[in-house]
């Protein structure tokens, strides 16, 4: 720590009168211990300087000690707002190097809870950015949906954050029998509830003043950064690991990759809120038709995998979660890296900070939608 | 009727003949002091517990239910605790001016109380330039914001007392130019005057539409000056932690907290005093018999009632809007409020030269 102040002192004296402010790691608008060094001439942003490694818990070394069916749970820990979408990324991963059928119910099992993890996951996000922004109701309204979702989880997988329901071969158990009818009630209180979101939020002159124009991000830029999930849609970039490379069944269902051309805050706000009813679309699609059989394709108890390099991707409610696997073909991996969306997504916040002000910082950083043990892992 | 006027004016009685008037005077003045202290207590107590019960029904909760009944002694038990706490001064702080910056705020909201009028002949001081002084006064406790600010060492609390330096005196020049509109057309600047001449019917209603306009400017303007959400950039939490009272603790923390919401109580008591006709009773028209019941209603309870719909207002502002940013928070003011403002001011000016008010 006292070498790193030294640091950001010589900074400060090179670059004359500018005023550094450390925002973080206890600050309440990072969400986390993400740590900001900002430059400010008045209350204009010179530049952003993300300090990692607070929450850095070495699981990527972790996992390397671990086996394929174990390595699994701690990866709900990265993400823990897509713990569902996580665990799913590895066990197919696991499935592509065993070469291993899903069973149709487990795949279609899989989706209903992405979809559900997706929308819970961009309901905290919802709430955590209109209180960035100053306005504290919509965090209240946002969780009162969010709960819900939660007890459904609850129900079926016996969790409410950490899931650890995807195993290699499918899911770990059957869905509760009062699954479908909770889905159900839920979507139909759901659609009525994002029209008062929109009404609270999303048609409020100082929100949209505060979010348009706000960090405009290119869509060369957001190439060149990796940006991927809703902020690189909200650039124009097609990016939809679910269009684009589609697995499970999610070449069946019929939903929309949401693309705003904008850039700015506000299209990154409207890609997830319009995503929230994609979401519904495709649960609205699966929920009347999941097929019997089994939950789990027929595994050997200890999961060993073919000497080789797996990769396989996943849309979380972030962006693209990629798991690369090196087997030297015994029980645990040689070596795994995650390639995480919050990460990336960082990495684009000193570009389209510059310029703006301390206010548009949060704006920028609420609708990056950082999750701060996914940049660290 | 149930006037307050006949227990003051019997006690002023008293003093005077039981005493010399030099001692009855010093009597009266630590009367009053006492008032004024235990006012300022309960309002504190009362005004926080309100914000946090309008705050919970609005965000779907219950709010403090589990202290007293229905919760109702949670702010009590809030301000022991604060007093108990330990009032920690960081270290390269100007001590001197980081200990007296609370008291500078809060005694500059307690000064602004004199010339309010609570009920009838009710009021501590009626000089007869009551909304000059109001509007003077007021301007004090900035001093005292930018002085927390400068003084803590603190980068977020500097900057937290530097954009509330720039807000109070942007916002002051419409609120200002709000408050004049009511003067123009009662033609004084006292405030029992000003209530006086509001014995018809309240400027609100008797102005025509210029008259409403400058009634949202002032509840928009006032908003600001007590650096209430959606203007509430000089603490705002989720940028600058706490704004200028980061570093403070224990009583001084409270004092600051206090005279914040002493402020919403005073600036909403002067908007009930000036549009709508202070402790005067609703009266409409020739309706005999419906003026003469709400005559019945004692005065204090019209002053407080409006004061207080006028205080749900600006909190149910808090718990709806977002915060707008310093930039457009300035040009609000500027590019908008302030011509629209000075417009509106010919407008009332020239209602009240042809009379055409009611």
């Amino acid at each position: 720590m006292y070498r790193e102040t030294q640091i950001i002192e010589a900074d400060n004296k090179a670059d004359g009168d500018d005023l550094v402010i450390n925002v973080g790691p206890q600050h309440p608008a990072t969400h986390g211990v993400l740590h900001l060094v900002i430059r400010l001439q008045g209350e204009t942003i010179q530049k952003v300087e993300p300090h990692l490694g607070y929450i850095h818990r070495s699981i990527e070394k972790m996992c390397e000690s671990l086996s394929y069916r174990q390595f699994i749970y701690v990866t709900s820990r990265m993400d823990y707002l897509s713990a569902h979408i996580n665990n799913h990324a590895c066990a197919m991963c696991v499935e592509k190097a065993l070469q291993l059928e899903v069973p149709p119910r487990a795949r279609v099992i899989r989706v209903l809870m992405d979809e559900l993890t997706r929308i819970a996951s961009h309901e905290l996000w919802w709430g955590a950015m209109a209180m960035d922004l100053g306005a504290f109701t919509p965090f209240f309204y946002a969780f009162r949906e969010r709960e819900t979702i939660n007890d459904i989880m609850e129900e079926t997988c016996g969790a409410r954050l950490t899931m650890n329901y995807m195993v290699p071969g499918g899911v770990m158990y059957d869905l509760h029998p009062n699954f479908q009818q909770r889905v159900k009630n839920f979507i139909q209180l759901f659609n009525n509830k994002i029209d008062e979101y929109d009404d609270l939020v999303t048609g409020n002159i100082i929100f949209q003043n505060r979010t348009k124009g706000v960090g405009v991000l290119t869509k060369e830029d957001a190439i060149s950064f990796g940006c991927t999930g809703p902020v690189g849609r909200a650039s124009g970039v097609s990016c939809d690991i679910r269009k684009l490379y589609p697995y499970e069944v999610y070449d069946k269902v019929s939903f929309d990759e949401i693309i705003e051309m904008g850039g700015d805050s506000f299209s990154r706000y409207l890609v997830r809120i319009k995503e929230l009813r994609q979401s519904i679309r495709i649960i609205e699609q699966l929920i009347d038709n999941i097929p019997e059989g089994d939950i789990q394709a027929k595994t050997k108890a200890v999961l060993k995998l073919p000497k080789g390099e797996f990769y396989s991707r996943a849309e979380t409610a972030r962006g693209e979660l990629g798991v690369y696997i090196v087997s030297e073909g015994g029980t645990t991996p040689y070596r795994i890296k995650f390639r995480s969306p919050g990460f990336s997504n960082l990495s684009a916040l000193d570009h389209i900070s510059r310029g703006s002000k301390i206010g548009d910082l949060m704006a920028i950083m609420g609708t990056l939608d950082l999750v701060i043990p996914d940049i660290d892992r | 009727m149930f006037s307050l006027e006949h227990i003051t004016n019997s006690i002023q009685q008293w003093l005077y003949s039981t005493f010399s008037p030099t001692m009855a005077l010093i009597l009266e003045c630590a009367i009053v002091m006492l008032l004024v202290i235990g006012l300022f207590a309960t309002l504190g107590l009362v005004l926080v517990l309100m914000e946090r019960k309008v705050a919970a029904r609005m965000q779907i909760r219950l709010g403090p239910n589990r202290v007293g009944p229905k919760g109702i002694l949670q702010t009590t038990a809030d301000t022991l605790k604060l007093m108990m706490k330990e009032g920690l001064t960081p270290n390269g702080a100007d001590k001197f001016l980081f200990n007296l910056a609370p008291f500078i705020v809060m005694i500059a909201a307690m000064l602004i109380l004199a010339p309010i009028a609570f009920a009838k002949g009710f009021q501590i001081w009626d000089i007869n330039i009551g909304v000059l002084y109001v509007s003077a006064v007021s301007s004090v406790s900035v001093i005292g914001i930018l002085m927390a600010g400068w003084a803590s060492n603190n980068k977020y609390s500097l900057l937290g007392a530097m954009r509330s330096g720039a807000q109070i005196v942007s916002y002051e020049l419409s609120a200002g130019l709000s408050i004049i509109s009511i003067v123009v057309l009662s033609g004084s600047l006292q405030i029992s005057e000003i209530v006086a001449s509001q014995q018809t019917g309240w400027w609100l209603f008797r102005g025509h539409i210029p008259a409403i306009i400058s009634f949202v400017i002032f509840i928009i303007a006032v908003t600001a000056e007590t650096n209430r959400a959606p203007f509430d950039l000089a603490e705002a939490e989720s940028e600058l932690t706490a704004g200028f009272h980061t570093e403070y603790s224990g009583m001084k923390f409270a004092l600051l907290f206090l005279a914040e919401y002493i402020n919403i109580f005073i600036v909403c008591a002067i908007g009930a005093t000036l549009f709508l006709g202070g402790w005067m009773p609703l009266h409409i028209g020739n309706w005999e018999g419906f003026n003469h019941t709400m005559d019945y209603v004692p005065s204090s309870v019209w002053f407080m009632g409006k004061t207080f719909f006028l205080i749900f207002l600006i909190m149910w502002f808090r718990w709806t809007f977002p915060r707008l940013r310093i930039d457009q928070l300035l040009s609000l003011e500027w590019k908008y409020l302030l011509p629209i403002s000075m417009f509106n001011l010919l407008l009332i000016t020239l209602i009240a030269i042809m009379g055409w008010h009611f």
